[in-house]
């Protein structure tokens, strides 16, 4: 690895002692020996095992739940539904004021997804608990489910989540996230090219080798400990607190090596009902998730639909870019409201462009409910913007590194979201890029920096159009406009 | 009903009483204390859980615990002799084979099956040796460089 | 109920353990049963073992080879006398799973797996059927539709002839993983030559239909041609004839079709 000292030198200091330094990791002992404690090496006099309970259709009303037959199950130590669970609806947000409760932690009257977990079952043994889950009796009344994030949006679509009144988050009043800079029909209309292209992105598996899972234990103090994996350990102590409604401080959370996360262990999917189970039964309780669970009912990284138009001048500027982005959020919100907002402040990307426009939606579906994944809501958004950057190179007839340098954001640059471009590095590392794959960059491109006036004269900050609020309609006139530029109708 | 079952485990000799169609995996880690083999998919697709059975590869929680009687089992626990580790081991710290951690069991074992028999393994030996247990962190890069490296390093134990 | 276990010397003794309990199923490598009892099916409850030595036989006699049921991946791939089946048994799962799974638990896998009987059905192999204290050979491509595979009768062993030349016996497997992996699909050939025509010709497919199927029209539109481009055109426009792929985790029916003859072509081509 070589450190490139000469770039930004004078805002560095030269005295780096670990950095580019290959060091071992403090726990590489503890991997190679076993001795590295993951939140299932250990085993508890008593302990007992919980399942789940999980529906087997994507979207389906619950008509009755008959526990009789598994109740009687030798082994089975208590049966866990919806009304045991003190404060059963919720939402992870609320922990920062954000959105309204809209998932149960045990489905009562509906279940949205394929994996929602209904019913759970304590037990002596796996096998006890399997055999009783076997034995749980649900009625189902199938409805009709939607799985695309359009389809969810158009008039008549099956209606995933009450709770919302519609398939999409509330951001204060309206449904979609986001980003208005200058005038984008304006520079469209005096735009050399113009292009519009959509992406797709599919949920991923995380797929970390060790499923999710945790072992809550009574302890001597009237508290609960719980040894997890999760890898949001107050986060999921918080969440935990909030559906039992217990005050935190009588939970002890232990975390220990998560093997693997991914972003995948922040939902906070099996604290709550096995520290209930360990509350009810007075005994240890394990809840670990199947690798079908995992893959099923576990989150994934949220699919996102990407629409992006652009347009530009014939010596390569970028003048203005439109994005709509939708997040498949599943049958809950979760974390995607976040997810939403990141990948509508991420919009346009690492340039500067003078007019943009971003509609970000987090949509419902009954679809798992999805969570983060390394870079959270934006790498699809990176994924869209780079492919986007390379067809317009490609499309004035430009070297795609060059084209990323012209149009690169420079210290001092206003951003869309209008916060002042500070400690920018994207031409220099473009330019090492460009050396270390051999492509030729012509000298003009060269001496461009990302420094302030690095090449560029900085945009004036262009006039944005205002809103004109219209009575009873939650749109504003530019949405209107370009919803007639893509020729479709909305709600 | 249980079933006494003798065996040996990292040279030691063991005898346990094991639940009727209890897997070796569960006798490890729950009755022995043996927590080196991990559970990552229960299905025999992840390699999580490998070990070896007369010095052969095996996935720990689809082998029912009844069958190992009168076999020597080796996991992780037995690479050390003391101090003095394996050359997988110190191959797999230094070149940053491990990330999570959760493969590595696996991973020992199959590599030690491998360089067992074969003290001079191809790389597409090494490929084969662990084309059975994932590793979702390394991109594998780093483990198949760590078992080349413990190979030339030979199967001497440092002091 | 706890998981019960018991083991049998002599595979009749097992069939009557079989065919007493509604829940027992006879345990193999395990690689199929113990995954399914570890994923919650609570509706196997006795694993039934037979010790019997010869079910772990490799009889390479003369021309007929017989393997019994218990066999594992890894002794064919090692047997100095079977090394043209070495490269399908390498392909069947890493080597843990090799030195678990079965010649006889291959003919219950599910789709998509069971490559190891799409090469015996290229080798003409037959499988020994048991009824009551009898054995029948059926041959593997008739017991793979049968209601004996069905009912899980038991199997204890299969036998076939070796190829004259081992070149004369292909496979190729195609998966997404690679050097292991379920398959996309796979193909197995017994080509019998005539100087440098064919003269007779045994084709199978794995993951091509609910279970490995012969290629009969492929084995007639290459008799009496030649392995080249004009010689094998004829078996490559008949591909398809009898298969029906499914979609699954691995590949969608529409890219199996499409993938298929591209394979056959070249392993036809050598």
């Amino acid at each position: 690895m070589r450190i490139r000292k000469e770039l930004f030198a004078d805002e560095r200091r030269d005295d780096f002692r670990e950095v580019g330094v290959g060091r071992q990791r403090a726990d590489a002992l503890g991997h190679v020996t076993a001795r590295s404690q993951y939140y299932d090496d250990r085993r508890i006099a008593g302990m007992l095992h919980m399942k789940l309970v999980r529906s087997p259709h994507h979207h389906a009303r619950i008509r009755a739940i008959d526990m009789s037959a598994a109740e009687r199950l030798p082994g089975v130590k208590r049966i866990i539904t919806a009304k045991d669970v003190p404060n059963n609806l919720y939402t992870v947000l609320a922990l920062i004021n954000v959105g309204i409760p809209d998932e149960p932690a045990l489905a009562f009257d509906k279940v949205r997804y394929k994996g929602e977990p209904i019913v759970a079952v304590v037990a002596d043994s796996e096998r006890a608990a399997c055999e009783a889950v076997a034995r749980v009796r649900v009625d189902y009344d199938p409805l009709a489910a939607v799985f695309d994030v359009e389809d969810a949006l158009k008039s008549g679509a099956p209606l995933v989540n009450e709770y919302h009144g519609r398939n999409t988050f509330n951001y204060e009043g309206r449904d979609h996230q986001r980003v208005r800079f200058g005038d984008v029909e304006r520079a469209f209309a005096q735009a050399d090219h113009v292009i519009e292209e959509r992406y797709q992105m599919s949920p991923i598996e995380h797929a970390p080798t060790e499923p999710q899972g945790c072992i809550a234990v009574p302890a001597d103090d009237h508290r609960i400990t719980c040894y997890t994996n999760t890898q949001a350990l107050f986060f999921s102590l918080d969440v935990t607190a909030m559906i039992l409604k217990v005050s935190p401080d009588k939970l002890h959370f232990i975390g220990g090596t998560v093997g693997g996360g991914f972003g995948g262990k922040v939902d906070t999917l099996v604290e709550p009902l096995c520290i209930l189970g360990a509350m009810l039964t007075n005994r240890p309780v394990r809840l670990a998730f199947s690798r079908e669970e995992e893959m099923q009912a576990g989150p994934p990284r949220g699919a996102e639909r990407i629409f992006i138009k652009d347009g530009v001048m014939k010596d390569g500027r970028i003048v203005a870019r439109y994005m709509r982005i939708y997040e498949d959020s599943g049958a809950y919100s979760r974390l995607s409201p976040y997810g939403a907002v990141k990948a509508a402040a991420h919009c346009p990307g690492p340039y500067s462009i003078p007019n943009v426009f971003c509609d970000a939606y987090c949509v419902y579906t009954n679809r798992t409910p999805s969570t983060a994944m390394r870079g959270f809501g934006v790498t699809a958004s990176d994924f869209a913007i780079e492919v986007q950057m390379d067809k317009l190179a490609r499309l004035v007839g430009m070297n795609p590194f060059e084209f990323r340098i012209l149009n690169a954001y420079r210290d001092g640059d206003t951003k869309a979201h209008r916060k002042k471009t500070e400690g920018a590095a994207l031409i220099e590392c473009v330019l090492a890029a460009a050396d270390l794959a051999n492509v030729p960059i012509a000298d003009s491109y060269r001496t461009m920096s990302s420094r302030q006036g690095g090449g560029a004269a900085p945009g004036a900050m262009p006039a944005t159009p205002p809103a004109r609020p219209q009575p009873g309609v939650q749109r504003p006139a530019a949405g209107d406009r370009l919803a007639s530029i893509f020729g479709e109708r909305r709600r | 009903m249980q079933t006494p079952v003798q065996f040996r485990l990292n040279d030691e000799e063991r005898a346990e009483f094991v639940d009727s169609g209890a897997r070796l995996l569960g006798l490890l880690r729950d009755k022995v204390g043996v927590t080196s083999p991990k559970s990552g998919c229960q299905q025999g697709t992840c390699g999580c859980c490998t070990v070896l059975i007369d010095g052969a590869p095996y996935l720990s929680c689809l082998v029912l615990a009844e069958t190992c009687a009168g076999k020597s089992i080796e996991t992780v626990e037995g690479l050390a002799k003391g101090t003095a580790y394996h050359p997988l081991q110190l191959a797999f710290m230094e070149h940053f084979a491990a990330q999570c951690g959760y493969c590595t069991s696996g991973m020992l074992m199959a590599a030690k099956a491998l360089l067992d028999r074969n003290a001079n393994p191809t790389r597409a030996d090494v490929i084969d040796a662990i084309c059975g247990n994932v590793c979702r962190c390394t991109g594998y890069q780093p483990i198949i460089e760590a078992i080349l490296a413990a190979a030339k390093r030979g199967v001497a134990r440092t002091a | 109920m706890p998981l019960a276990v018991k083991t049998f010397d002599k595979l009749r003794d097992v069939a009557s353990a079989l065919g007493a309990d509604a829940g027992a199923r006879y345990l193999g490598g395990g690689t199929l049963l113990v995954r399914a009892v570890n994923e919650g099916d609570v509706g196997v409850t006795t694993l039934v073992r037979a010790t019997d030595r010869g079910l772990r036989e490799i009889r390479p006699s003369g021309l007929r080879t017989s393997l019994g049921a218990a066999v594992t991946m890894a002794e064919v791939a090692a047997h100095p006398d079977l090394r043209f089946l070495a490269s399908v048994a390498r392909s069947i799962g890493g080597p843990a799973i090799r030195n678990m799974a079965t010649v006889g638990g291959n003919l219950f896998a599910p789709y998509p797996f069971g490559d190891f009987s799409v090469a015996l059905i290229a080798l003409g192999a037959t499988v020994a059927v048991h009824s009551g204290a009898s054995a029948r050979d059926v041959p593997v491509e008739d017991f793979l539709g049968s209601t004996d595979r069905h009912n899980r009768t038991l199997v204890s062993g299969v036998a076939f002839r070796r190829p004259d030349a081992e070149k004369n016996f292909r496979f190729l497997k195609v998966s997404r993983t690679r050097p292991k992996g379920p398959s996309v699909l796979s193909i197995a050939a017994h080509l019998t030559m005539s100087g440098t025509r064919v003269s007779s010709a045994r084709i199978a497919y794995g993951a091509m239909a609910p279970t490995a199927m012969r290629a009969k029209a492929v084995e007639a539109a290459l008799t009496g041609k030649t392995l080249d481009e004009a010689g094998i055109a004829a078996a490559l426009a008949v591909a398809l004839n009898g298969c029906a792929p499914q979609t699954d985790a691995y590949a969608s029916e529409w890219y199996r079709r499409e993938v298929l003859p591209v394979h056959l072509r070249r392993l036809l081509l050598g």
